[in-house]
């Protein structure tokens, strides 16, 4: 199968109130050592063909971010990182 | 005059955004997501909700409805748009208006009556009220915090296209107690809370919300644009 990641993250002058939620949690389960917890979404695409990195581009770009607060990157996953 | 109330699946408010308009003296057509053919009206009202369950971000899915297609053609040609809630989530992720609505910086839903400053009145759809008019209606969102870069802020405030701030209280940490803005045209205005919900005194906090239908109502006989509704 060929699949394309899209990882989505805010941009980093986005407040991310989830991300401060869960790092303000962390110092009950004795983690102090941590500044930042920063939340994202991951996105897997499988195409029945060949994996189209420009097609996944328009797609991330079009619909699975929003670019006024979000930034993409896109990736080919290879089969042996599938498994895993 | 016929204002158009369009339904997404997970739309909420549709029913009280048609009632206001019929309350404000419009008839009130119902327009359903997947149809592109919007009826001859005159204006449209996006309502609030959960459209398609809010999934990937709230307004990201709904922007591609086949409905919406049209009401971007319209809107870019003057059609009075109107979006509240998810509608003015729907709004920006069309790029009809600028920046984004993101979750409330408390992470807590908000559902209250809210104080609210009217500052733009050229638009379409508050040109009923005056200038720093104090009004009243309810607010209920978990994703209305505006935010936009300080270019973009700076220019809608320098343009005099910020439609109503939060006063007494910002519910949801919108930057600059924004709650509602317009485009450049002043035919597309997208606002967090409901004025669906102050148009009855048996129902309301107030009756303020009224203002925004019969502002449109004034505006498109002002205009005499009518996109071949009856009267």
């Amino acid at each position: 199968m060929a699949r394309v990641v899209v990882d989505v993250m805010l941009k980093p002058e986005i407040l991310d109130p989830q991300g401060q939620a869960v790092a303000n949690a962390l110092p009950r389960l004795g983690v102090t050592d941590v500044s930042s917890v920063r939340i994202g979404r991951r996105i897997e695409i499988d195409f029945t063909g060949e994996p189209d990195l420009d097609r996944a581009r328009e797609i991330a770009d079009k619909l699975l971010a929003n670019p006024v607060i979000e930034d993409f990157e896109i990736r080919v996953e290879s089969a042996a990182a599938e498994v895993a | 005059m016929r204002i158009g109330v369009v339904t997404f699946p997970g739309s909420l408010d549709d029913g009280d955004a048609a009632r206001a308009a019929r309350i404000a003296g419009a008839e009130a057509v119902r327009l359903w997501h997947g149809d592109p053919d919007l009826h001859g009206v005159d204006a449209v009202v996006l309502p609030g909700g959960f459209s398609y369950g809010d999934y990937l971000r709230c307004g990201a899915i709904a922007r591609f409805a086949p409905v919406m297609e049209s009401i971007i053609d319209a809107a870019r040609g003057g059609l009075p748009v109107l979006g509240i809630c998810n509608g003015f989530q729907v709004l920006c992720e069309a790029h009809l208006l600028p920046g984004a609505l993101t979750r409330n910086q408390h992470l807590h839903f908000r559902n209250r009556d809210q104080w609210l400053k009217v500052e733009a009145t050229n638009t379409a759809w508050t040109n009923g009220f005056t200038p720093g008019q104090e009004i009243l209606i309810p607010v209920k969102n978990g994703e209305g915090c505006f935010v936009a870069d300080t270019k973009t802020l700076d220019a809608l405030e320098a343009e005099g296209r910020v439609i109503a701030r939060y006063i007494n209280g910002n519910p949801n940490g919108s930057q600059r107690d924004i709650a509602g803005i317009t485009n450049e045209a002043g035919n597309v205005v997208g606002i967090m809370p409901h004025p669906e919900h102050a148009v009855e005194a048996l129902t309301g906090p107030s009756l303020d919300g009224l203002g925004f239908f019969t502002s449109v109502l004034r505006s498109l006989a002002t205009d005499g644009q009518l996109a071949g509704g009856q009267q």
